[in-house]
């Protein structure tokens, strides 16, 4: 009987069978265990928030927590608003606006880092666009926000000028109803 | 060297017979614990390997104890760990072991990580047993943090916050390597969850990764302070009792300082901000890690500035990692026939050098990462990588070492005869002769 006769033979064909389903097999079973570690369903559902800012009064600020992250709303003082567009494009460390309510090439000017008609308003996400710490309020160089972790300083419009964080800090989506109220989400 | 060639046991009694014939466990516990040769010459540099075993197994044993106690959820751990403190019987001195046991663990890893720099352990053919320990090393970082998180203190929070965030920088599947890796959008209950999880694992991969750098080591012999390998049988006395005495001393001597800082300053090398429970809408005014990583943390932070498409966040997050990638490099990267520094002067001063430059990276992760700091880490950093990259390799060509003695024998008497006793040679002599 020779070998040439009857290939692919009887071994060959069990062969790459209990290959192809070891491989596949293996690659099948591997995903749900991945998978479990990503966000569950309870984490996901999201929900937006609805925040009253009919006390806050130039200079102050209020946190709120938005999908597990704090989001600041700052009204912030003429002088705040002036240094922040007094600031050339060129002395920016990323030039884009990172605001969710305009384009995503937007460039970082101070009214392009709030909506229209709100200028006063900073609504950001404060979080260190580094490695995701807290950054202080009204502390560093600029006036604006302070990184405690690794030193990263921002400006009065939240835009990254000094230290190791790549971004300017993140402007989520978010809508005034009304003069008080400002819904984020 | 012949560690295994020709075994010596003979069992004595019918049981052990009975059982050399099959399974020859008590067999290879004698030629590995008992009738091992090993360099008649080491000194307490040497003893830190044995140390490490202990504490690996003083960490599972209080480790498996506190979890009995320790509850993995974002609203009972904080909680949980005060009751192990104040109610459990003995609980504080478990606590305290195991967290400071894990300082305990890298003061002894860090003594042997420099001993093998120094003495030149990683060169073949030892290369496979030094990478073995980088990986060691490696598991032990990811176990200390993810323990470190598990007391949900806010420490534990930011430093879970900040170190899952390396991830981030990698382009394009970062946030989701992150979301991965911490379950969520931020670090919270899932994440104390799987940490407690892997926290129990790694301890056991690493006894695992042990036993292959045990084995690695029993096969190419241990090194010893003069470099030169073990030419007769007169060069080496067997393991016990004289290696597993000398061993079981420097243990003991460890463990006093170990008790000591478990008795009477157990917070020392701790973070007070640990002792307030974790706040994701507060970061603490300064975020720092175990004293065991700042040297890699104020190299992560040198990087302030962006180097053509690469982000300063990317370029610290690869500084860092690359730091501790180097450490596998480095067998190839000496290219130093001569083993020892003992015999190489300026390999000597250049490790001297680097130490401190380690010791001084270390003190300025401890510091807040303004004004002078920053620049300092960037030069720290910069020597760092040019002591494995460049010195290493160019120092190995243009060196020139000093005599070598011939056998480790010779240079064991030549040491005795400098010393106080003239004749001292002839004392030592009935032990060459064995």
């Amino acid at each position: 009987m020779s070998a040439e006769a009857i290939e692919p033979n009887r071994r060959d064909f069990l062969y790459i069978a209990t290959g192809m389903a070891g491989v596949v097999g293996a690659a099948s079973v591997a995903w749900p265990f991945i998978d479990q570690m990503q966000p569950d369903a309870s984490t996901l559902a999201l929900a937006s928030v609805e925040v009253d800012v009919s006390s806050v009064t130039p200079g102050m600020s209020l946190i709120v927590k938005w999908r597990g992250k704090p989001v600041v709303v700052r009204n912030r003082t003429p002088k705040e608003i002036q240094e922040a567009e007094a600031v050339k494009l060129s002395e920016l460390k990323d030039p884009i606006a990172r605001n969710d309510n305009l384009p995503s090439d937007a460039p970082a000017t101070d009214a392009n880092r709030t909506v229209k008609g709100q200028e006063a308003w900073l609504v950001m996400v404060q979080v260190c666009t580094h490695l995701g710490c807290i950054p202080l309020g009204q502390q560093g160089e600029f006036g604006g926000w302070f990184c405690p972790c690794h030193g990263s300083q921002y400006d009065t419009a939240g835009r990254i000028r000094k230290g190791p964080a790549p971004e300017n800090m993140a402007i989520p989506k978010y809508e005034f109803k009304s003069k008080t109220s400002v819904t984020i989400g | 060297m012949s560690g295994f060639q020709h075994s010596t046991y003979t069992p004595k009694t019918g049981l052990g017979r009975w059982f050399d014939q099959r399974m020859p466990l008590p067999r290879l516990v004698y030629d590995s614990f008992v009738a091992y040769p090993v360099p008649r010459n080491l000194n307490y540099a040497y003893t830190f390997g044995g140390i490490l075993s202990m504490m690996l197994a003083i960490q599972i044993l209080t480790g498996i104890v506190l979890a009995m106690h320790y509850a993995a959820n974002s609203g009972l751990a904080f909680d949980s760990v005060e009751h192990i403190m104040r109610d459990v019987n003995f609980g504080w001195l478990l606590r305290y072991a195991h967290s400071n046991g894990a300082s305990f663990f890298f003061i002894a890893v860090y003594v042997h990580m420099f001993r093998g720099l120094y003495y030149g352990s990683y060169k073949a053919p030892r290369e496979l047993l030094w990478i073995l320990g980088c990986i060691i090393y490696l598991l032990m970082m990811a176990t200390a943090f993810m323990g470190y998180v598990l007391p949900w203190g806010q420490m534990s929070f930011w430093g879970a916050t900040v170190i899952t965030g390396f991830f981030s920088a990698i382009p394009l599947v970062g946030d989701w390597i992150q979301q991965l890796l911490i379950g969520g959008f931020a670090v919270g209950d899932p994440t104390l969850n799987r940490f407690f999880s892997l926290h129990y694992l790694l301890p056991f991969m690493i006894a695992g990764v042990v036993v292959l750098h045990i084995w690695a080591l029993h096969v190419a012999g241990q090194t010893n302070p003069t470099g030169v390998d073990v030419k007769t049988k007169g060069d080496t006395v067997p393991f016990s009792p004289h290696a597993t005495m000398k061993d079981a001393f420097a243990m003991v001597a460890f463990l006093f300082f170990f008790a000591y800082v478990i008795f009477y300053i157990p917070d020392y090398l701790g973070h007070a901000d640990n002792y307030v429970q974790a706040n994701p809408l507060k970061t603490p005014s300064e975020i720092v890690p175990e004293w065991y990583f700042l040297p890699f943390y104020a190299m992560l932070r040198a990087i302030t500035f962006n180097v053509g498409p690469i982000n300063s966040k990317l370029g610290g997050v690869l500084v860092m990692f690359g730091s501790i990638a180097l450490l596998f490099l480095v067998p190839w990267l000496d290219t130093s026939k001569v083993r020892s520094a003992v015999y190489r002067p300026w390999y000597k001063l250049f490790f001297w050098i680097f130490i401190a430059d380690v010791v001084m990276l270390g003190w300025l992760g401890s510091k807040p990462p303004q004004g002078v700091y920053p620049t300092l880490a960037l030069i720290g950093a910069i020597f760092y990588y040019a002591f494995f990259l460049i010195i290493m390799p160019v120092l190995g060509l243009i060196e020139t070492p000093r005599k070598l003695p011939n056998s480790i024998t010779e240079a064991v008497l030549q040491k005795k005869a400098g010393g106080t006793l003239a004749p001292a040679g002839a004392t030592a002599a009935p032990e060459t002769r064995s």
